[in-house]
């Protein structure tokens, strides 16, 4: 299952990271090492085994309907790079 | 054959399938405490969960999982005990996680079902794929700043309801009357206020066409419609569209567009280039949540009466015809209104008096049901008054005018006109004494046969009595008198 | 005063405070001044808060005279930069958050206040916590305080990701620090620094204000020299808080008191499956040695199996990145940290992402990325659940038969600069001891047991039952006690 340099690509797009082309290739025989690596997990035997999603075995509490967060606009944008007024400001986005 | 489109090769079937978004009443967001108001100033109504700050978790509200839960239950749905959150993973300006907890797997609830009720008196039963909760995204402004967007995440982390029908709806008719069936039961049961213009119910419509006997062609969903006459337009452009587009010859793409009611058009939308690869995944930061049997079975317990249910009943119960009583069950509110009209009454009367002047009031008015003209107990009370014979229907509609306008209680209005019917034999034997005199030619006519005449006499002797006679005995009189 | 204050563990500070033989302000300033003086060659802190730390000296000092008795009153420890710290930068480790100051302060981190403690510093670390060597931090490696007997030159790494933090309580710059355990984060680099370093049970510490790398294998805990003062420490840090929905609401029991509790007749599991074929013989030697110990202590030794041990990295190496590059998305320019402008929002992104992220991070997130992606999400993601199921079942099967588990903490001493760091594989490596604890999320530790032969500190792990933290404390004061372990690092304050 090895990655081509299109599949690091489309990765790094989807992971909003810039990838120069230069780096592709030093990128990829990373991931590859990396993968060719992880590729003995397929070793075990799975088989009717339920994933496990985390190590707590609790059920999930749940909080009360109370409104008793938020109301602190300016330390919400404090630590804004771009802001207007109350809002966050980002380059125009086209819908 | 129901709807159909007719293009340059023959006819074509559209299939549509909605994805609702419901916006779940609750006070506080459904993982965070801030508020859920709307309208208040930008990033008031933020916590630091809703902005995604370094090392802040998510802990559910719930009161949002009740409202999914009473939600599941109104669409006769599964609910199902065992439940769990992921991550739909993809960037954008008003998404601050740079991913929206939602339920994708293993929904809070299954398989459910609606009745629409469509203008030929027909019904159909539109299935639901399923419900589940998830975070609203916060509100992108574009049209502040030249160059820049404009961001308030007031709205992040709202809780949502997403329900999806099946593509079970087969023209622009059964799409509204989805959205407003829907719309009635989250209403009923104080799940969702239904507030289209805020933005409290929004559809993404699924279309495709088809030809007959085809199995489903492509589809495209358009995003964020936000009005049932909207998605009923959507529908039928984006239908005709494909249409075009496959009769020239090309292919549907799969896509997410959206409406331009100005325009009247679809167009793609370019912000969701990942959406075709969203890495969902269970969301680390929180467990399975788990719905105790009992708890179910107490919400269920406690819900109202919804709107088919009620419908049977007023037409049972009432002898109410399936128009009036699906007019009247739409709301909750016009539905409670009435019935304390009619309640120890004449329910026909009550359920006419009801759609008739009372909504015409409101409507000439601006007022609505929770905020009406005229009080149900007082409208009771006219009809009342006409029951008792106090006044006649025709003095009635004065009345309630006069309420509208004043505010009085109707009898106060009818003491203070002296609009009570005169039942007095004596007056309606003097009226009718003139009237007889005034119009020898017209009594001879009648004797000679011409029957229709009567309505005259009965015409003239109220207008004499000045609409205060009462009906029958001016009737009964002119019978004797003339016969 | 002949004493070295720097020199006392947590234990003896509390006594000595209580007794009025020296004041919170002058043991906050010895190790502000011992700071002063090794840090810039260490770089075990990032940021130094020296009025901040004055300050609540003399409260505490203020509390003490009035009889104040909460358990960490005066104490001075260093924080990871990973803890959002109230008004005070924090940065994981990264130049994505070097501008970020939290307006909040994390529950670990504010319990350790409420119960009066000093905080010195941000200590240094991996950045977002990824890494076994602190040398991926954006501000520079941290150097080990302890040197080769034979080649004092050689500049060792501290481990990591908690580098930093280790490095400043081998050092003396801190009496205790807090860390944060993902794959070994807390273990390795208390083992490479010769100190006592404590994972506790997934849920036993809230990650509310912890910023996150992986959510369902985060664990906050201490770092000291004793166990009794990681006792102390993981008492005030730990307890439920319902701003962590994995939290557990479980008692806190008193653990300084565990670490009195005989071994006699517990139980200890040794896991065949952890003597690799590439162990070092030193390493097995001390392993061997630690396994004589406890038996000595009363202690039966069980050989027990987990047949999936040498699946855990590769399982972590699927579940960590996947869980980081959804946790790391926040990071993009928008609301906080760095930005670097663009042509539109997703040049801004990207740049944004590629700029303020270093190399490995970058890296982390394309794996995790590629691992949840279409069409790869059952091949990797869902099957290292799977394996991750069987990894928890194995201890489940083990804590049947025994009490506790002891194996070694580390596969080796701690290597030098720019070691391993061509080969992520190797590095990786570090954590194989570690990470299947992580998996699990069951309680473990490790205690300074040895030397090597080139005098470098050498750990054991003892690793047992969720929530039973307190056999792990008895089975780690026994291992401390038995191994008198009393070697000093050469850079120290006082030294």
């Amino acid at each position: 299952m090895a990655l081509d340099p299109a599949t690091v690509r489309r990765i790094a797009t989807l992971a909003r990271i810039r990838v120069e082309d230069a780096e592709v290739d030093k990128l990829q025989g990373e991931l590859n090492v990396i993968f060719g690596w992880i590729e003995q997990l397929n070793e075990v035997d799975v088989t009717g085994v339920a994933p496990l999603t985390g190590a707590s075995h609790m059920a999930m509490k749940m909080r009360e309907d109370v409104v008793n967060d938020g109301g602190y606009p300016e330390r919400i944008l404090f630590n804004a790079p771009d802001r207007a007024g109350e809002f966050f400001a980002v380059p125009k986005v086209v819908e | 054959m129901g709807y159909a489109l007719e293009g340059r090769t023959g006819t074509w079937e559209v299939v549509v399938g909605l994805e609702v978004h419901a916006q779940v009443v609750s006070k506080a967001k459904l993982f965070s405490g801030a508020a859920t108001a709307f309208g208040a100033e930008p990033n008031t109504q933020v916590s630091y969960v809703d902005a995604a700050f370094p090392g802040m978790l998510p802990v559910i509200n719930k009161v949002c999982v009740e409202q999914a839960v009473k939600t599941g239950l109104g669409l006769n749905a599964q609910i199902n005990n065992v439940s769990r959150f992921d991550r739909k993973n993809y960037f954008y300006a008003d998404l601050p996680a740079g991913y929206q907890i939602s339920q994708f797997e293993h929904p809070i609830v299954g398989k459910g079902e609606i009745e629409i009720e469509l203008s030929d008196g027909s019904t159909k039963a539109i299935g639901v794929t399923r419900l589940h909760l998830e975070q609203d995204a916060g509100k992108s402004l574009h049209d502040q700043h030249p160059t820049k967007t404009y961001i308030d995440l007031n709205r992040a982390g709202v809780a949502l309801m997403e329900i999806v029908s099946e593509p079970d709806i087969r023209s622009p008719e059964e799409a509204g009357a989805y959205v407003r069936k829907l719309r009635s039961i989250l209403r009923y049961l104080g799940t969702c206020d239904g507030n289209m213009e805020e933005g409290s119910l929004r559809a993404d419509v699924n279309v495709s066409v088809r030809k007959a006997g085809e199995e489903y062609r492509t589809r495209c969903e358009i995003k964020n419609v936000n009005s049932v006459r909207f998605v009923m337009q959507a529908v039928e452009v984006e239908a005709l569209r494909q249409i075009d587009v496959w009769e020239s010859g090309e292919e549907v793409r799969q896509e997410t567009r959206l409406f331009d009611p100005n325009r009247g058009v679809t167009r793609p939308m370019r912000s969701k280039e990942d959406a075709h690869d969203y890495r969902y995944f269970p969301d680390p930061d929180l467990l399975p949540l788990v719905l105790e049997q009992g708890w179910v079975d107490a919400l269920k317990a406690g819900l109202p009466e919804l709107p088919d249910a009620k419908k049977a009943r007023f037409i049972g119960d009432y002898g109410l015809s399936a128009y009036d009583a699906s007019v009247l069950v739409a709301e909750q509110a016009t539905a409670w209104f009435f019935e304390v009209v009619a309640k120890g009454r004449d329910a026909k009367q009550a359920a006419n008096w009801v759609t008739g002047d009372f909504f015409a009031a409101m409507n000439r008015l601006g007022r609505t049901i929770e905020d009406p003209p005229v009080s149900a107990e007082a409208l009771g009370r006219l009809l009342d008054l006409m029951a008792d014979k106090t006044i006649n229907g025709k003095i009635a509609k004065e009345v309630f005018e006069a309420m509208v306008e004043t505010g009085k209680d109707p009898a106060a209005i009818v003491d203070e006109k002296g609009l009570r019917q005169v039942t007095d034999t004596g007056a309606i034997d003097a009226a009718v004494d003139k009237i007889l005199a005034a119009n020898q030619d017209k009594v001879a006519e009648y004797k000679s046969g011409k029957d229709k005449l009567f309505g005259f006499f009965v015409g003239q002797t109220m207008k004499a009595m000045a609409g205060k006679g009462n009906p029958a005995l001016v009737n009964e009189i002119l019978k004797r008198r003339l016969g | 005063m002949t004493q070295v204050l720097t020199d006392l563990t947590i234990a003896e500070a509390q006594a000595g405070l209580r007794d009025k033989r020296f004041s919170a302000e002058e043991l906050a300033l010895a190790h502000l001044h011992a700071i002063e003086t090794l840090n810039p060659r260490l770089n075990a802190y990032l940021s130094v808060g020296h009025a901040q730390a004055v300050e609540q000296a003399r409260a505490a000092d203020r509390a003490l005279a009035e009889g104040d008795t909460r358990p960490l009153l005066g104490i001075p420890l260093a924080i990871k930069d990973l803890f959002c710290t109230l008004g005070v930068r924090t940065t994981a480790g990264s130049k994505m958050l070097m501008p970020f100051i939290p307006p909040y302060e994390s529950t670990v981190t504010a319990n350790l206040l409420r119960d009066g403690a000093v905080f010195l510093g941000k200590a240094n670390m991996d950045e977002f916590a990824m890494g076994s060597s602190n040398m991926t931090s954006h501000f520079g490696p941290v150097e080990n305080p302890w040197k080769r007997r034979r080649d004092e030159s050689a500049v060792l790494v501290p481990g990591g990701s908690s580098g930093g933090s280790a490095a400043a309580v081998a050092a003396r710059l801190a009496m205790g620090a807090t860390g944060t355990d993902t794959g070994g984060s807390i273990r390795q680099p208390a083992s490479f620094c010769g100190l006592v370093g404590v994972k506790p049970t997934y849920g036993r510490c809230s990650r509310w204000g912890v910023i996150a790398f992986a959510s369902s294998l985060d664990h906050p805990g201490p770092f000291a020299r004793t166990v009794r003062d990681t006792a102390i420490l993981l008492n005030s840090m730990a307890g439920h808080d319902p701003k962590d929905s994995t939290s557990a609401d479980v008692a806190v029991p008193d653990f300084e008191k565990a670490c009195e509790r005989s071994v006699k007749g517990l139980r200890i599991g040794v896991p065949r499956e952890y003597r690799s074929d590439g162990m070092p013989g030193e390493i097995e030697a001390l392993w061997q040695q630690g396994i004589a110990w406890l038996k000595a202590a009363g202690a039966e030794i069980v050989d027990v199996s987990l047949p999936h041990t040498k699946y855990g990295l590769g399982t972590y190496y699927i579940v960590a990145p996947a869980e980081a590059s959804s946790n790391l998305a926040r990071y993009d320019g928008v609301r906080f940290g760095r930005r670097e402008n663009g042509e539109d929002l997703r040049d801004l992104y990207e740049r944004t992402r590629a700029e303020g992220f270093g190399p490995e991070v970058r890296r982390r997130i394309m794996i995790g990325t590629y691992v949840l992606s279409a069409g790869y999400y059952d091949a990797f993601y869902l099957r290292a659940q799977k394996v991750r199921a069987l990894i928890l079942r194995d201890f489940d099967e083990a804590f049947q038969r025994v009490d506790a588990l002891l194996t070694p903490t580390a596969p080796s001493a701690a290597f030098a600069l720019g070691e391993k760091m061509d080969d992520p594989i190797k590095m990786y490596l570090n954590d194989v001891f570690t990470v299947p604890a992580n998996l699990a999320g069951v309680p473990a530790a490790s205690v300074p047991a040895g030397l090597d032969s080139n005098g470098l500190p050498l750990g054991l792990q003892v690793i047992t039952r969720s929530f039973d933290e307190e056999t792990m404390f008895a089975v780690s004061a026994a291992l401390e006690r038995a191994a008198g372990f009393s070697a000093l690092p050469t850079l120290r304050a006082g030294a």
